[in-house]
């Protein structure tokens, strides 16, 4: 059903997705910053080394699908479309945050841009993005859920309870796994007895599809596979995105349950990296252009870290508001 | 009026939004082709079909976040839980999911879903499926919980969860679905947070809810007989609560026993005790009593069962304590 090779990137999809990626690479480096000056807060996970993955999936998805994921999530959010300065502002706890700074980093939410978070609880996005799909079948539309999860999440009961569901009624949810190798600490091999992800929705009859996430090409390419799939009323489809996040767990996380060695070899895979030697091998780009790319996602950055900074914590009377519809 | 019992005020309050609101549907074990485990929901399947009432597997924290999904997409789903004991299998979804993301969004997000079913103690069926979780439900910020005595009650309350824009904990009791009460032939939808005096006396305030509203009524006749005049007040719901109509009643009767059949720790009476104690503790003739259930997991054997759930003798003696005698 799905077989690599059959959608092929163009010239302005890789430069679209360079762009976006190196936006991303970017604004993580910036997060990792301003938290070690203790701007933000709390926990904050990047998504530095992933990107691929959910850019991917950004040239695929259209008007009207969902977007769903854990709390590592800033990335999701910015590429659903929410401007970035809203999502810094939150993750410094401004009143002009995309949650007002009620949500910090790990519950960001944009109804407008259908990103419905965010979720804190490891799995817990599995059931309520399989319900989005529901509400979107009910409806009668041609819109999907994206559901995003990480390998930690795949030991949770809720997601099998969610996938026995989603095959049940046939609803177009794609779940889509990135597997970075750690639930927080613990390798995949110490966490999962089956670890072929991609496997998991086989006995709820779900059909599955490894993808290497580290690739750009391989993610639109089996990605659009998919949601073709779904969107045909072929019911849900399981991606397991192989990938790998540089940094630690969460900025606490110095990781040193795995070597350097590890991190030096995805990194030699790095998808940034991958896409610029495509762009320029194929002279999409040269590297003045790319320079100016480069300068325009720094300015971006520079200006939604000046946004953040000069916003207001929000008022006090926010503590009471939002609790309740009125 | 005429006569109806709980159960058919239920499903009528179902069936009128219903047909008011496509986005509204039934989902939950046993609600479709079974017509519901304690038959609240029949007949809808026949005039709605299986897509507006979905049976679902034995599944409750999947279809629970499922369901809680639809709403953030605006769909209006009334989650059955066949009781709510089975409940705690999908807690993380009604707490972390349900109530708080409203403002975890900053008020972008909002989850119109009523969650219902049987709460509290049936007739003999032990410790798993005997517990009362008002308390539990009410101690969190972002449900709001009703737990109604009467059909009409039952029926207006239920019409005003499924409008509501908030996640609804709405607490039936197996036994009171059998019961049967004069209704109006047209019920409006109640407000919530309106406490209801069903009996004016000048000496002693009742506090209840659900099931224990009779066990209230029913020592208030025994008491009249000894010429003590209790107020009894049904609390309808428990958050947001009426204290202020509590209060009026203290400041009058000054003296509150309150009936709850859940546990008596960190319970609702307590939270209603500390409020009345700051609020009206000069009013106060007599310490506040609380009548609740035991301490103690609710056992099988006939004779134990009856120890350790409130009794009309514990509110009968309870009342005659505050009034000295």
């Amino acid at each position: 059903m799905i077989f690599s090779g059959k959608y092929k990137l163009n010239n302005s999809q890789y430069l679209e997705s360079y762009n976006k990626m190196l936006l991303l690479r970017r604004f993580e480096e910036k997060c990792g910053q301003l938290y070690g000056m203790g701007l933000i807060g709390g926990f904050c996970h990047l998504y530095i080394g992933q990107e691929a993955i959910i850019s991917g999936i950004d040239l695929i998805k259209q008007a009207g699908d969902s977007t769903i994921t854990s709390y590592r999530d800033h990335a999701h959010i910015i590429l659903a479309g929410t401007e970035m300065k809203y999502v810094l502002a939150e993750l410094m706890g401004k009143e002009t945050g995309c949650s007002k700074g009620k949500g910090g980093s790990m519950h960001m939410f944009d109804v407008k841009n259908k990103f419905y978070g965010g979720h804190g609880i490891v799995g817990a996005q599995v059931p309520i993005g399989t319900g989005i799909a529901f509400a979107e079948k009910y409806q009668n539309t041609n819109n999907l859920c994206f559901t995003f999860l990480g390998d930690g999440a795949v030991n949770q009961g809720q997601v099998y309870e969610a996938f026995n569901l989603a095959a049940l009624w046939r609803l177009p949810v794609i779940y889509i796994i990135e597997n970075n190798q750690y639930s927080m600490g613990t390798s995949l091999a110490r966490s999962t007895f089956m670890t072929e992800l991609y496997k998991k929705g086989e006995s709820f009859g779900i059909p599955g599809f490894k993808v290497d996430g580290m690739s750009l090409e391989s993610v639109y390419d089996q990605g659009r596979q998919a949601v073709e799939f779904v969107r045909n009323g072929g019911g849900p489809i399981i991606l397991e995105m192989s990938t790998y996040r540089y940094r630690g767990h969460s900025m606490s996380d110095p990781a040193k349950y795995r070597t350097k060695d590890e991190v030096e070899n995805y990194k030699s895979q790095d998808p940034l990296v991958q896409v610029k030697e495509m762009i320029l091998a194929n002279k999409y780009a040269n590297e003045e252009e790319l320079k100016k790319i480069e300068k325009n996602v720094k300015d971006s950055i520079d200006e939604a870290v000046e946004f953040s900074t000069n916003s207001l914590v929000p008022n006090e009377k926010e503590l009471y508001t939002n609790i309740y519809v009125e | 009026m005429s006569q109806i019992t709980v159960r058919d005020a239920l499903r009528d309050a179902m069936q009128e939004e219903m047909l008011k609101d496509d986005k509204v549907f039934v989902m939950g074990e046993e609600v479709g082709q079974y017509q519901g485990a304690y038959k609240v929901t029949q007949g809808l399947l026949e005039r709605f079909g299986a897509e507006r009432v979905v049976d679902t597997p034995i599944t409750e924290h999947g279809f629970a976040g499922l369901a809680i999904g639809a709403a953030f997409l605006g769909l209006r789903p009334i989650v059955e839980f066949m009781t709510f004991n089975f409940s705690m299998q999908a807690i993380d979804q009604i707490i972390n999911s349900a109530a708080k993301t409203h403002y975890m969004s900053g008020g972008q997000i909002e989850c119109p879903i009523v969650f219902r079913g049987p709460n509290g103690a049936a007739s003999r069926v032990a410790a798993q499926h005997s517990q009362n979780f008002a308390a539990c439900y009410s101690h969190i910020p972002g449900l709001k919980v009703v737990a109604p005595y009467s059909a009409e009650d039952h029926k207006g309350l239920l019409i005003t969860a499924i409008r509501d824009n908030n996640p609804i904990i709405f607490l039936e009791n197996e036994i009171l679905y059998g019961h049967s009460f004069e209704i109006p032939d047209i019920v409006e939808p109640i407000p919530f947070g309106q406490a209801k005096k069903l009996v004016e006396g000048d000496d002693v305030t009742i506090v209840a809810f659900s099931l224990q509203v009779k066990l209230a009524l029913d020592a208030t006749i025994n008491l009249q007989d000894t010429g003590i005049n209790c107020e009894v007040i049904d609390l309808r719901t428990i958050k947001p609560l009426d204290i202020e109509t509590i209060l009026d009643s203290v400041r009058k009767t000054n003296r509150l026993v309150i009936i709850e059949e859940g546990w008596f720790f960190a319970g609702v009476g307590a939270s209603i005790a500390s409020m009345v104690m700051s609020r009206a503790f000069d009013y106060l003739d007599a310490p506040i009593e609380i009548i609740s259930a035991k301490d103690v997991p609710l056992p099988y054997a006939v004779n134990l069962e009856k120890l350790a759930l409130p009794t009309i003798e514990d509110v009968i003696s309870a009342v005659q304590r505050v009034c000295y005698i």
